[in-house]
């Protein structure tokens, strides 16, 4: 951290803070912006990489984390202390690969399995640089303090502070990137066949999660997965009979090409769910003003309570960006219709005669608690109409 | 699209206007598999209710507790928790709601058995929280399967064994065994801590738990269940509200797989080997197991998982809070007794603030940063000839638990904070060692295997095996020597260490791999420092400055780390020094850093050296409070009752009152019990860093108070005050003196006390040749001990061998005390001294016979044996003594009244285990006095006089309570070893009445004869007893129970006119002339209700009498050994005195205020 106030006691060892199964790569930095210098050692891809530090306090998950599309752009910090006790599940993967500019951890540990199924692999494989040995803690309370900070992982025998911390300044600001347009898919893709008979949904892809294709095929609906550059009319095409606005990364004010096309399906009346990013989309859509939050939802834990029930769910959260309830109009059809008990953020919107909604949350966990999954229920019948 | 709410479950009633009265059940007496964490549960849920202006009531019948003071609840009743008693209260009080789900079993027990009786409908109260039919379901294993099945959860194969005749129960137990086959899990209903269930893996064993299992269940049901073998075992503490908000407080993985009660397992928090899906799915599976069960409030919900976590099955649920909600409190810093009591009010948890972070709400699920690592302590150390094996079935006393980053690091600190000879990290039995060499040459690819391999069996037979025979023998070998026991955790690091791979080990236990990786990282770890050896407390040297960094990391303490290395103890500590390598302290905060908390709850770790610290050190003037770590037999909840005080005490005076301790259970770990709370094990290196970070830059260290946690805190005393940390109240000076026999025994002489001749002895010829010179019987003791441990009576030179071989294993460097054994009354004293006066609030006498431990003494106040004039000597000669030892504090002595006078047997200058019960009974604030004494007040600024007080009006009676029947192979007969895990009080005006009320608490009552019953008590005891045979006799018979006896009782009874069965004694032939029947067969018979059987005091006599007693605990008849005991039980059963137990009078209206007048009598001072 900045200036320590005593001689900085000796490092431990590297084989102490990265499983030997894994195997350290070498020495590294974590460089903030503001100066702040975190030393640790390399485990991922040797590489150099930087992005928004972004706190993540699920203690479970960290694949579904890293395969996560919304991530794209950022270095996520794992408060957890011991990440890859049970190494890696394909099957888990959330997208096709990580997303994450880089990872930082307090411990990387290994699962007792073969060097294919470890965590350590999937970064090295897609090119991930990761950091361990640094006090996650201190530095979720640094970044809680001083809000969002860019940050770099040097390369692996790359410890020159000075150079690190001018990397990290360097990195393109968050605000400033588009990262939908990295995340979303080429094609359209079809899931499930016609002859199953369920109602199709069009989801408009700005970094989807797996879990919600599955969600929705559980519940026995057909999935067209769609790039963010699709038109209102190939999506509100005859057959589909909801769409889903899908979670992703970055900003929504830097989307207004999705945002139009939210007014579009708004305006044609049929089922909408939007989720996280999609939820954004779906607000400013709405009128709405969107604002970056100081420190970032990133957990498993946070409550969010429904404004007409009274209900109170567990929900996973992983966003920058909150929509502002006060800037919607009072005579907007859309609602205010869940918030986080935390810190009264919105969590929900609700149109009042459509069967339209979003949610801030992700219903869909992975990874997180899947207490919400009521939210597809809901969707999928009124798309059963 | 509207949001509706996921079905809510049957009671879907409005919520019931908020109580404005509630009653509040306790858990009664410390017993194994209920112990100090509901004094946690019910203090936290006294203080939640009572703030919401809710006029509290509580009733226990367990003094030692912090809940039963009388600042803690409104109307405190220190009552035996049966239906009469609490319809008594009930009737008087008139409480609107009854609160049953945090006082553990006995509590939920109660609350069904008080509405099976009618008497909340007849009284119109309320069961708050969890309605009846939840715990009902809970618990009754047949409702419970029903209701997994409606809602498509799984479970293990079960059938239940039941049956109104003893035909049909055998019937059932037949076609059980039938379809679960064996190894199977039995599991009686409604039973604590698991008692008389267990794993069976033949049919003799299986008959004889179905047995046992029926006998123990209240409902006579028993499930037997398919043993999930090999599979893990995974917790989930929730909680509901009546809107239906559910959360997940905590996961717990148990390192020990399934089998093991999780009350004896080592238990990790969070879930470390799942993944996400998986752990989502079962948390989502808890959450709608109560969801349908319909609880409101706190719930445990125990799941067994596959190796390869494809499949799951639910265990258990326990619809209130346990011992595991205290661990997930203290392991999360979220207060689950505490919101569940409000929820049990009718909050909802979305308005529950987050005291932690105080921003937040408490519908949310805490997130952690760091690694929990729960220990159990084990009481085997008492009870050497106990049964070490681990099964369904609770053996621990307590538990000890620690907080780092890393699996390991925290492993390393929970071994730490055992506290028990041998437990360190490193620890190793001597026995274990041909085994370990023989298992290394097998499996670890020892060269020198070609050689034939030698090595001790389990029942200790040399055994010897070639190359040939290892292949076959040795995973027999390995599988016994793993099977689950206390020791397990260190066979398994023995060999590890050994290069037995992880494979293997986890083969033969089915622990998970990830763990015994993480073991291994430790062991190898410590390879190291033993291969760098002195070179690692060379601060110069980078590559040991590395290796201690890593070392450190990994919790290791300094002195494990100068045992490795071969250097002392404070080289590594000066190396660390000089390296800046000091740990950093995190705080727990519910959330991971994500908010500010204004937590004060912190733990260590390396993992943050040279981070910057979360707080500054506490405001002076600030003082350490040292807790008593985990719950072990002489050292209880008592202690922690003091330390909890003391605290309190500072911070009213305004002091800062920083507490450290290592136990989950207790109210002193709660993190508003002080200004500041540090979980650490209670080593003399983890204090000494906790003085350091609050020891602002350029201060001195502050001041430790060590007089209120038992021996624990006393035994740091030494290294403490070596590193010149002051200590608040009597100084180590007068702790030496007293604790330091010989130096003791040279003050008494110079005084001219009396005491029982005696000596130290340093060696076997010279504890042999003292003996000689004093005479048999004699004490054997070594210095410093808990709880009598080691302790035992010398009877012949043979006897004084075998004990002083005992004792050396508990401490080989300290000499070993050899007194005379003086018979007589017992009088235990508590003092609270100034160092120029003593206030003594009163004399505790003792109703069984010097030898008994004091901790399972019954002990009545005030004394109705003892003399005026001996009780003025007393008081004189504890006055002489605190003076002598400049005692500042509490000071605890024993003596010993005989008609050839007065003699001291101990003194300690500190907090005894009476303290709270002569706190309570007295109204003398005696921890509150000490404390102000401590810092720098007078018995006279305080308004206290000199000497003894007068005795109130009423008589009060502590009777220990015992977890005997847990421990199978526990002889329970009462000596100079403390065996009692718990105590409870009766008070009332009639001595007789006090006493029936503390026996009956305390289960030391036998069953009263019922219409048409023939109860029979079975007399076996010996000559010098004898003196007590009528009036014994004369009361069971008074209460309707018919009398057997072995020959020589027989005789005397039958001279005393009273018609008595014959039973022939242990080992005889049974006369069939004159209808004897063997002692076994009568107790195993059925209508014996009661055993009597005193041990004559030769050792062999002791042994062969223990297979009696045995045999009755073993049917569940109560065993009592010594006559005292048994006389005061039987006239317990007397028709008048029975009738006025229910006769119940709040604490408040027994002791209004503190009595101050001096006892003009007494004439001492």
């Amino acid at each position: 951290m900045i200036a320590p106030p005593r001689p900085a006691p000796p490092l431990p060892r590297a084989d102490a803070i990265v499983d030997p199964r894994i195997g350290a790569v070498g020495q590294a930095l974590l460089a903030l912006e503001d100066g702040a210098v975190f030393p640790g050692i390399a485990f991922g891809a040797p590489v150099a990489s930087g992005g928004d530090l972004v706190v993540n306090t699920s203690q479970t998950g960290y694949q579904e984390v890293c395969t996560d599309p919304s991530y794209a752009g950022q270095v996520v910090v794992m408060t957890y202390p011991l990440i890859g006790n049970y190494g890696r599940l394909t099957d888990d993967d959330q997208s096709e690969r990580p997303w994450l500019r880089g990872l930082v951890v307090a411990n990387a540990t290994a699962a007792v399995l073969d060097d294919a199924r470890q965590l350590a692999t999937l970064l090295r494989v897609d090119g991930i640089p990761a950091i361990a040995g640094v006090d996650t803690r201190a530095l979720a309370r640094h970044l809680r303090a001083n809000g969002s900070l860019r940050g770099v992982i040097t390369p692996p025998g790359e410890t020159d502070v000075d150079a690190a911390i001018a990397a990290a300044r360097a990195v393109p600001r968050w605000e400033d990137q588009d990262f939908v347009a990295q995340v979303s898919p080429a094609v359209v893709r079809e899931i499930g066949d016609a002859s199953e008979g369920g109602p199709l949904i069009g989801i408009v892809d700005f970094g989807l999660k797996q879990n919600i294709v599955r969600a929705l095929r559980r519940r026995g609906a057909r999935v067209r997965v769609l790039p963010h550059t699709v038109t209102a009319e190939e999506l509100l095409a005859d057959d589909v009979a909801g769409v889903v606005l899908s979670p992703g990364p970055g900003d929504p004010a830097r989307l207004a090409g999705p945002v139009a096309l939210a007014r579009a399906i708004v305006d044609d009346g049929r089922p909408l769910l939007g989720i996280c990013l999609g939820h954004q989309i779906l607000g400013r859509a709405a009128g709405a003003e969107t604002a970056r939050l100081r420190f970032g939802h990133h957990g498993a834990n946070h409550p969010v309570q429904d404004v007409d029930t009274g209900y109170v769910q567990v929900t996973a959260q992983n966003h920058e960006v909150q929509v502002l309830g006060d800037s919607l109009a009072t005579d907007s059809p859309f609602r205010v219709s869940q918030v986080n008990l935390n810190d009264r953020s919105v969590e929900g919107l609700r149109h009042r005669t459509k069967p339209i909604e979003s949610v801030q949350y992700h219903p869909e966990g992975a990874p997180g608690p899947l207490d919400a999954l009521a939210v597809f229920d809901r969707f999928v019948a009124a798309c059963r109409g | 699209m509207t949001a509706t709410r996921p079905g809510r479950p049957a009671s879907d009633q409005p919520p019931a206007g908020r109580p404005e009265s509630v009653l509040i059940l306790g858990s009664g007496p410390v017993v194994i598999g209920q112990a100090a964490e509901f004094d946690y549960a019910g203090t936290q849920a006294c203080r939640a209710i009572r703030a919401e202006g809710i006029r509290t009531i509580l009733v226990n019948s367990n003094p030692a507790t912090i809940m039963t003071d009388p600042s803690v609840a409104d109307a405190v009743y220190l009552e035996p928790l049966t239906v009469d008693a609490v319809e008594a209260v009930i009737a008087r009080e008139r409480p609107d709601g009854l609160l049953a789900g945090l006082g553990g079993q006995t509590a939920l027990n109660l609350a069904t058995a008080l509405a099976d009786a009618g008497v909340l409908e007849r009284h119109g109260v309320r069961l708050l929280g969890t309605p009846l039919e939840a715990i009902r379901m809970a618990e009754d294993r047949e409702a419970f399967r029903d209701l997994l099945d409606r809602i498509g959860q799984p479970y293990a194969p079960s059938v239940i064994v039941e049956g109104a005749t003893d035909a049909e129960r055998a019937a059932s137990a037949d076609r059980a065994l039938a379809e679960i086959g064996l190894p199977a899990i039995i599991r009686p209903a409604f039973t604590l801590g698991g008692t008389g269930g267990g794993i069976v893996a033949n049919e003799a064993d299986y008959r004889e738990r179905i047995r046992a299992g029926l006998r123990a269940s209240p409902i006579r049901q028993v499930m037997v269940e398919r043993c999930l073998v090999g599979w893990q075992e995974i917790e989930y503490e929730v909680m509901r509200d009546a809107d239906d908000t559910c959360i997940a407080v905590c996961s717990m993985e148990n390192v020990d797989p399934l089998g093991v009660h999780t009350g004896d397992s080592i238990v990790v928090a969070p879930v470390q080997t799942l993944t996400d899906q998986v752990h989502q799915r079962l948390r989502s599976a808890a959450l709608a197991i109560i969801r349908a069960l319909g609880v409101e409030g706190g719930c445990n919900v125990q799941f067994a998982l596959s190796p390869d976590a494809t499949e799951y099955a639910v265990i258990e649920v326990n619809p209130r809070v346990s011992r595991s909600s205290a661990l997930a409190s203290k392991a999360t810093g979220y207060p689950i007794a505490r919101v569940a009591a409000q929820i049990a009010i009718g909050r909802r948890l979305a308005e529950i603030p987050n005291v932690v972070t105080r921003t937040t709400v408490a519908a949310f699920e805490p997130a952690l940063d760091y690694v929990v690592v729960k220990l159990p302590r084990f009481p085997f150390d008492k009870f050497p000839s106990a049964d070490r094996r681990l099964g369904s079935q609770m053996k621990a006393t307590g538990e000890v638990m620690a907080i780092d980053r890393t699996f390991g690091a925290a492993l390393n600190k929970a071994l730490r904070g055992l506290e028990q000879a041998g437990a360190g990290p490193l620890a190793e039995d001597a026995t274990w060692q041909s085994t370990f060499d023989y298992l290394a040459a097998v499996y670890a690819g020892n060269p020198d295997a070609d050689q034939p391999i030698r090595w001790t069996g389990e029942e200790g037979e040399a055994c010897e095996s070639t190359r040939f025979a290892q292949r076959s023998a040795a995973p027999v070998v390995l599988r016994r020597f793993l099977e689950p026991s206390d020791s397990r955790l260190w066979r398994v690091l023995g060999l590890l260490r050994r290069g037995v791979p992880g494979a293997t080990i986890q083969e033969a236990t089915g622990i998970a791999p990830w763990f015994l990786a993480e073991m291994e990282r430790n062991v190898r770890l410590e390879h190291d420092v033993r291969a760098i050896g002195p070179r690692l407390a060379d601060p110069t040297d980078p590559e040991a400055a590395t290796l201690l960094a890593t070392a450190k990391r990994a919790s290791f303490g300094d002195r494990d780390l100068a045992a490795l290395a071969g250097v002392s103890e404070a080289a590594v500590r000066e190396a660390r020094r000089a390296l800046g390598l000091a740990p950093g302290y995190a705080m727990v905060d519910t959330c991971a850093a994500e908010f500010a908390a204004e937590t004060p709850y912190f733990y260590s770790t390396y993992a943050s050296a040279g981070s910057p610290p979360e707080a500054p050190p506490v405001q002076r003037p600030a003082a350490l409070v040292i807790g008593s770590g985990p719950v072990r037999i002489g050292q209880g909840i008592e202690f922690d009752y003091c330390a909890v005080q003391a605290a309190d005490v500072l911070r009213r005076a305004g002091w800062s009152a920083v507490m450290v301790n290592s136990n989950p259970e207790t109210v002193s770990t709660d993190f508003d019990a002080s200004t500041r709370l540090y979980f650490e094990p209670l080593d003399p290196e983890s204090v000494r860093s906790v003085l350091e970070a609050e020891t602002p830059h350029g201060e001195g260290s502050p001041p430790a108070v060590v007089a209120y946690g038992g021996q624990t805190p006393l035994n740091l005393a030494a290294p403490l005050a070596a590193d010149g940390v002051p200590l608040l109240g009597s100084d180590l000076e007068t702790i030496d003196q007293a604790e330091e026999r010989t130096r003791f025994a040279a003050l008494l002489d110079r005084l001219g006390i009396p005491q029982p001749e005696g000596g130290m002895a340093e060696s076997i010829e010279e504890a042999l040749t003292l003996a000689d010179r004093i005479g048999y019987p004699v004490i054997v003791r070594p210095s410093f001990v808990i709880g009598g441990l080691a302790i035992d009576f010398a009877y012949s030179p043979e006897d004084l061998v075998r004990h002083l071989a005992a004792a050396a294993i508990v401490d080989p460097d300290r000499p070993v005390r050899i007194d005379r054994f003086l018979e007589g009354l017992e009088v235990d004293v508590d003092a609270v001294s100034d160092g120029e006066r003593v206030l003594i609030p009163g004399l505790l006498e003792h109703v069984e016979r010097a030898g008994v431990h004091s901790g399972d003494s019954i002990a009545v106040f005030p004394p109705q044996h003892v003399g005026e004039g001996d009780q003025a000597l007393i008081v004189e000669t504890m006055h002489r003594v605190c003076i002598a030892l400049g005692a500042r504090g509490l000071v605890n002595a024993q003596f010993i009244v005989r008609d050839d006078g007065v003699y001291l047997i101990e003194v300690n200058p500190r907090a005894s285990r009476t303290v709270p019960f002569m706190s309570k009974v007295t109204g003398v604030p005696m921890v509150e006095l000490a404390v102000r004494i401590s810092l720098g007040a007078t018995l006279a600024e305080l308004g206290w006089p000199d000497g003894l007080l007068a005795p109130p009006p009423f008589v009060s009676v502590k009777a220990p309570a015992f977890s005997t029947a847990k421990l199978k192979g526990v002889d329970p007969s009462l000596g100079p070893y403390m065996q009692s895990t718990g105590e409870v009080i009766g008070i009332a005006e009639d001595p007789r009445v006090a006493m029936a009320k503390a026996l009956t608490g305390a289960s030391l009552v036998p069953p009263r004869p019922e219409d048409g019953s023939d109860p029979v008590a079975l007399l076996s005891i010996a000559d010098r007893d004898k003196w007590g045979l009528v009036p014994l006799a004369r009361a069971l018979r008074r209460a309707g129970y018919r009398l057997a006896a072995t020959p020589g009782t027989r005789t005397a009874l039958r001279e005393a006119g009273y018609p008595v069965d014959p039973v022939a004694k242990l080992g005889a032939t049974p006369n069939a002339h004159i209808g004897e029947v063997a002692i076994l067969d009568a107790i195993g018979g059925g209508g014996i209700r009661l055993v009597v059987n005193t041990p004559t005091p030769r050792s062999g006599a002791v042994r062969d009498a223990a297979e009696i007693r045995h045999a009755a605990i073993g049917e569940g008849v109560l065993c009592l050994t010594a006559i005292e005991t048994a006389i005061a039980a039987a006239e317990s059963l007397d028709p008048d005195v029975r009738d006025r137990i229910a006769d119940v009078r709040s604490l408040t209206e027994w002791v209004p205020g503190p009595v101050r007048e001096r006892l003009v009598a007494s004439g001492a001072g």
